[in-house]
């Protein structure tokens, strides 16, 4: 499609309305790429089924956005992130069973909350001594988690982007000009 | 002479390197009717296979970080996955080095069109006083030229390339050829406000982007990525907008993955070939020319002449004076980032508009006197919905912390609302920047590298400071809230060579003795030797060199095509 659009500004002919065509077609083949099965690269069964429970918690949504698979390639490449991953997910069983006697995914629901906010936040670290691990390791997954979960289709929807498009002229609706004028005192 | 030169043809004009000098001396050259041959050290470009434009990051799995993680790592050592291609700070196969102390980074860009294909296209003119630096303030040189020569190829570079811009009557900011620029975005209209109460100027951008259809090129469609590169060629870039329709001639004869190694001179003292490396087949070729314009960008146009050495030019070519390789400058970057409260909860809408700014802040203060620092800056503006990517909610992760709902909340709440004001300022250029060549290490094809010096002054430092206190000012005056930065005033320089206007090191002058170039950027020493990219700048003023480079490189093509026509090259 883009040999397209490249052939028509060629000829100098490239309408807005073509171009706009050019996108929806990239967005429609997009959403036909997602494959039914995925066997994953660096994680074992448990660690990918602890992973996606994870990053569910971390961002609703983020499962059907691609997350697991996103930081599985990426770690299944990266020594480093092996390390991190690896190394967070048997902290976080460890934690789980040393509270609650369960592996993080067989805790209860609120178990897990208890669990995870202790390590969602720096400022735990400072009265539970020993958190600091999980606390780096929550860090790395919510990061990751919410790069993969906005930069798919389902995240880059809900948080309302409207580019990537292509338009006759630019314009900014009055709206939302009046509305920050209005708001930061400089209208 | 080896069997291999006297078998060859000779060329009219050997150009090495295809960005925005080399596409310039390429456009020109053809159209006085010379034919021109190009060496270009990386692939042929095609702009419909290789460049990411509208792209959603979703459309590979790795969503712009990389399939090895790289950006969770590699900090300002990477290029943006999305960008125009095959540029870097960092090629494989060919490294350069940084002396003890200095920290520099050497961005080289191998691909029909080069740094073109990915710059920002600001476009802005250098003003009257930036000619003439030496005589203003007594520090650095004068340049051999006026800004009234350089005029006439400004007017026709921009009248060519199509600039958006108005016209204000700055003296800051010559006024040019102009197309109508978009509007302002909704943050770009607060800037404007607060700069208003401060008494500072804020216009609208200059930029080499078409707001209508110009020269068979289509009207920009606002998709707001130009970095990705362009495939309706609505920007100015050397590969799409210069040597493709020059190509069409016949005349132009471009060879690709040719990596220029040194200039062949006779006993006359003139070029007589390049040698180069075929990077494909990993063989030596040379090829004979009555001229060679070395336009592969400042530090590469100064390893080459640096590394053509022989008996007679035992310091490198063209360089009796020893200059080349000195006063090595890269512009002066600061940033400041504020959260805007007023643009809060604000309806979401397309604020993709042309490239990155539509407005700006020429320098204001060239007429005050006293001021703690020589010279100025102007500020580039970020900020607006931007397509979201891998770390553009980093910094709401860390500052809300959390997660679930929450965290989405915070993530929502944030998106859009942060404004981020850059400084662009001019480096006076002194003796402790400069490259040369570090005959201990050679490249993957055999020639030796640069090795880099760089140093700021308190010059720099001092316009660091003004800087920051300016923009914090300015986006306080919209509500902006700006965190606390205690780190010191050094570490609040963008390093040298990150924002890529490395430049100088094969300088322009009166002077044979203190300088390489002569007015027309020709070898005051050797007749048919020019240079056309940044390296021939005297000084690096506070406006992005691409216009310069394409208008004095415009100014140089009729200077050589005269003299090839009058038989003195």
């Amino acid at each position: 499609m883009l040999v397209q659009i490249a052939a028509a500004a060629a000829a100098g002919s490239i309408g807005q309305a073509e171009a706009q065509h050019v996108h929806q077609e990239v967005a429609a083949s997009k959403d036909a790429v997602k494959s039914a099965t995925y066997t994953p690269k660096a994680f074992n069964a448990h660690e990918e089924k602890t992973l996606r429970a994870l990053c569910e918690r971390i961002v609703p949504g983020a499962t059907q956005g691609g997350a697991f698979e996103y930081i599985d390639l990426l770690s299944s490449n990266n020594g480093r992130l092996a390390a991190i991953y690896h190394g967070g997910l048997a902290w976080l069983d460890h934690e789980s069973t040393q509270r609650f006697q369960a592996l993080f995914v067989d805790a209860k629901a609120t178990e897990q909350t208890a669990l995870l906010n202790l390590i969602a936040f720096r400022e735990t670290a400072a009265s539970n001594p020993g958190l600091e691990t999980g606390i780096r390791f929550f860090d790395w997954a919510r990061r990751m988690t919410v790069d993969a979960y906005y930069t798919s289709a389902a995240g880059i929807r809900e948080i309302g982007f409207k580019g990537n498009g292509a338009l006759a002229e630019f314009k900014v609706p009055q709206e939302a000009m009046e509305y920050a004028l209005k708001r930061s005192g400089l209208g | 002479m080896p069997q291999i030169l006297r078998s060859t043809p000779i060329h009219d004009v050997v150009i090495i390197g295809s960005g925005a000098g080399g596409g310039t001396m390429t456009q020109v050259l053809v159209q006085l009717g010379l034919k021109v041959t190009i060496l270009e050290a990386g692939p042929m470009l095609n702009p419909a296979k290789d460049y990411k434009e509208h792209m959603w990051p979703y459309q590979v799995a790795h969503r712009g970080a990389d399939p090895d993680g790289a950006f969770y790592f590699a900090g300002s050592g990477r290029y943006n996955y999305f960008s125009a291609p095959n540029g870097s700070w960092d090629i494989q196969g060919e490294p350069y080095t940084s002396a003890p102390g200095s920290n520099f980074r050497w961005f080289r860009s191998r691909i029909t069109g080069g740094r073109t294909n990915h710059y920002g296209r600001i476009a802005l003119r250098f003003s009257d006083y930036d000619f003439k630096p030496y005589s203003n303030d007594g520090l650095g040189t004068d340049w051999p030229i006026a800004y009234e020569d350089l005029a006439p190829y400004y007017d026709k570079a921009e009248s060519f390339i199509g600039v958006c811009g108005s016209k204000e009557g700055i003296r800051s900011a010559p006024d040019g050829v102009f197309l109508q620029g978009p509007p302002p975005r909704v943050h770009e209209a607060l800037i404007q406000r607060s700069c208003k109460k401060l008494g500072i100027p804020c216009i609208p951008s200059r930029m080499a982007i078409l707001s209508k259809a110009h020269n068979g090129r289509a009207a920009c469609h606002y998709c707001g990525e130009c970095n990705r590169g362009c495939v309706s060629a609505s920007n100015y870039s050397s590969s799409q907008v210069q040597i493709f329709p020059a190509m069409k001639t016949g005349r132009v004869n471009l060879i690709n993955d040719a990596m220029a190694r040194e200039l062949i001179t006779d006993d006359s003292g003139k070029v007589t070939a390049v040698s180069y490396i075929d990077k494909i087949t990993r063989s030596e070729k040379q090829i004979r020319c009555r001229a060679v314009v070395v336009a592969a960008s400042a530090c590469e146009s100064s390893r080459i002449l640096l590394n053509s050495k022989s008996s007679r030019h035992p310091n490198g070519l063209s360089n009796g004076s020893g200059s080349v390789g000195k006063f090595l400058t890269d512009t002066v970057a600061s940033t400041v980032t504020a959260q805007v409260p007023a643009l809060e909860g604000m309806p979401v809408h397309n604020s993709d508009g042309m490239s990155i700014f539509h407005v700006y802040v020429p320098w204001w203060e060239w007429a005050k006197p006293n001021k703690d620092f020589p010279r100025g800056y102007h500020i580039e503006i970020g900020g607006g919905y931007r397509m979201p990517s891998v770390g553009a909610f980093n910094s709401v992760c860390r500052s809300s912390q959390g997660y679930g709902q929450a965290l989405k909340d915070a993530i929502k709440k944030d998106y859009g609302t942060s404004v981020t004001l850059m400084g662009r300022g001019e480096m006076i250029p002194n003796a402790d920047s400069y490259c040369e060549i570090d005959s201990n290490t050679v490249d993957q094809w055999g020639i030796p590298t640069l090795r880099f010096h760089f140093k700021h002054s308190e010059h720099e430092l001092k316009m660091v400071e003004h800087m920051q206190r300016n923009f914090t000012a300015i986006l306080e005056g919209m509500g902006g809230k700006v965190a606390r930065d205690d780190r010191p005033t050094a570490d609040k320089i963008t390093a040298g060579g990150a924002v890529v206007h490395e430049l100088g090191t094969v300088r322009m002058g009166n002077d044979p003795s203190t300088s390489a170039l002569n007015q027309y950027c020709q070898s005051h020493e050797v007749k048919n030797l020019f240079v056309a990219d940044a390296a021939p700048f005297v000084s690096n003023p506070d406006k992005n060199p691409t216009l310069t480079i394409v208008s004095l490189a415009w100014r140089t093509a009729e200077y050589l095509a005269e003299e090839m026509r009058k038989g003195n090259v």
